[in-house]
């Protein structure tokens, strides 16, 4: 067990007789002992609405909320927290852009551009947009391994290409991809591109101005946060131009009978009394990082994957292992020959050995791979070689267990 | 919670050679059905005459607990009328939670084995899934002829 794993208080359990051993941290992560205490504090010493009212513990609940703002502003490098939206997460991002950039400005003649290996979250909204618009989904060609080919992408990317709609990391594969150069490309074109960051805020450090995205949306539960919150970035000039999509209290200026105006940025956005505990909850999250340093993290989550897939591959015959062999982030996505994936997870559970098997909200992916499912493992900085050793030992049994049933 | 309470000799010999695996021409009825969390899948055909489900046969994917519960499942509808396979479906589901029912009442033995799900409540939809594929393909037969 490494350092990190005792701040973690739901890991020291056993479940089904053995010790947990958590692989499913790409579908939430767990929380730390820091997080945990900082949202209990919150509701036992600050609780209060925001923005609202003069009192005291007001002002407090509205500074810490604020606070988390300012945190999560540093953590991606955004120019000003004017640009940092709270919302209820990834999916909530993306059905903003999709539904408030999207409508204002797409047309029957223009293409959004995604890959086939989009989280259901970041290609259902760009099919409502297109079929609201008349614009075309378009999709770039995946190479073997799952990587982006950027010389085939960029014959892709023309003057009709008004949106690039594509993860950071891949969910199933922790493929990688090149942003910044897919946002000069796009630029260049006069389109943006939007960002899923839901696999990649959690493990390594994203810089949005230097990768000079338009859009880019993460979900704090990933990434040591509570779950319910979640932040969308947007540069400031496009945020400004786009309508909210929901309206009511906390988000307006002046409001008359039949009139009235937004707040500015980022309030117009947040609709209703806001997330404050998740907020606070996700600040103390990216305290958690820095604590740590994103660059250890985003190290010791490449060396963990690379070490699970390496071991895979030697040890387990038969596995088939799909995604990069090299630089994938986070996570291993395998089948274990004729088993079903469930059944994989059904036996590795009675282990104790928690891993999702699915399709992962990716079914094109599934179908791109030429599967019905897979099982996947994913790690976090609390997760160590130990584990990954369990993981084989787990396999190893579920491939003797079922060779045994079948014969 | 033991393993071998789930994965029962029965069950894996209906996996490995499903029953009424296939497709059919000339059906009555035909349903497909996803489990929309996992992915699962089956597609079912019958021929109903009568009253009576005459055939039933399947195609899908899946785990080895859905594929084995939906060989079972057609094996046991055969011959029966439509009442009696919705008083199945309501008398399988009743088992995957937990109710001691009488399992007498199931044409087909097998079935029996698949009461150990119950005790694995991640599976549960993995094992109704051909029954609920049953109950709508009824369902929507019924309306077609109403
Ligand atoms: C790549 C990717 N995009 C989007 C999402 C959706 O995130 P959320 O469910 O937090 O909105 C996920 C989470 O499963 C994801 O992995």
């Amino acid at each position: 067990m490494n350092r990190f794993h005792q701040d973690f208080p739901i890991l020291k359990q056993e479940v089904n007789g053995s010790p947990l051993v958590y692989l499913d941290s790409s579908a939430t992560s767990q929380k730390p002992a820091q997080v945990i205490d900082a949202i209990d504090a919150y509701y036992k010493q600050i609780n209060s609405n925001v923005h609202r009212g003069v009192h005291t513990l007001g002002t407090m609940a509205t500074d810490a909320y604020e606070g988390a703002r300012e945190k999560v502003r540093a953590l991606i490098h955004a120019r000003t927290t004017k640009e940092i939206i709270f919302n209820r997460g990834t999916t909530t991002g993306i059905n903003l852009v999709a539904r408030s950039y999207a409508a204002a400005k797409l047309t029957a003649d223009d293409e959004i551009l995604l890959t086939p290996a989009e989280h259901h979250s970041n290609l259902i909204p760009w099919q409502q947009a297109a079929k609201s618009s008349g614009a075309q989904l378009k999709y770039f060609e995946l190479e073997p391994d799952g990587s982006l080919d950027l010389a085939k992408a960029k014959k892709m990317i023309t003057s009709r290409t008004k949106v690039i709609a594509i993860n950071h990391v891949s969910n199933v594969m922790g493929t990688i991809h090149p942003l910044k150069e897919l946002a000069k490309l796009v630029h260049a074109h006069g389109g943006v591109i939007a960002v899923d960051g839901a696999q990649s805020v959690p493990h390594l450090k994203v810089d949005v101005q230097d990768l000079d995205v338009d859009f880019y949306t993460f979900s704090g539960h990933k990434m040591f946060g509570p779950t319910g919150i979640g932040v969308l970035y947007g540069k400031e000039a496009l945020l400004d131009q786009m309508e909210p999509v929901e309206f009511g209290g906390e988000m307006i200026d002046h409001v008359d009978l039949y009139e009235s105006t937004w707040k500015e940025l980022p309030w117009k956005f947040e609709g209703g009394t806001p997330i404050i505990a998740g907020a606070i909850g996700l600040g103390a999250a990216i305290d958690y990082i820095n604590s740590i340093g994103i660059e250890v993290i985003e190290k010791h989550d490449l060396e963990i994957s690379q070490y699970a897939y390496d071991q895979l591959a030697s040890h387990i015959e038969g596995i088939s292992l799909y995604g990069p062999k090299q630089g994938r982030m986070g996570m291993v996505t395998f089948n274990l020959g004729d088993v079903h994936p469930h059944d994989v997870a059904t036996v590795l559970d009675a282990e104790g050995i928690a891993v999702r098997a699915g399709h992962h909200c990716c079914q094109p992916l599934m179908r791109w791979l030429n599967v019905s499912a897979t099982a996947r493992a994913s790690f976090h900085i609390y997760n160590d070689e130990s584990d990954i050793d369990r993981l084989i030992k787990g396999l190893q049994k579920t491939k003797e267990y079922f060779g045994h049933v079948f014969r | 919670m033991s393993l071998d309470d789930l994965y029962r000799r029965v069950i894996m010999d209906h996996y490995q050679k499903p029953r009424n695996k296939g497709k059919m021409e000339n059906d009555a009825v035909s349903v497909e059905l996803n489990n929309p969390t996992c992915g699962d899948k089956i597609y079912l055909q019958m021929r109903v005459e009568d009253g009576k489900i005459v055939d039933a046969k399947f195609t899908g994917e899946g785990c080895s607990i859905s594929m084995a519960s939906a060989s079972m499942m057609t094996e046991a509808v055969k011959g029966l009328t439509e009442d009696e396979s919705l008083k199945l479906v309501d008398l399988f589901s009743r088992m995957m939670l937990g109710e001691e029912v009488d399992v007498d009442q199931f044409p087909l033995e097998d079935i029996e084995a698949l009461t150990g799900v119950a005790k694995f409540p991640a599976r549960i939809k993995c094992a109704t899934l051909a029954w609920k594929a049953l109950e709508k393909g009824l369902g929507d037969n019924h309306s077609k002829e109403a």
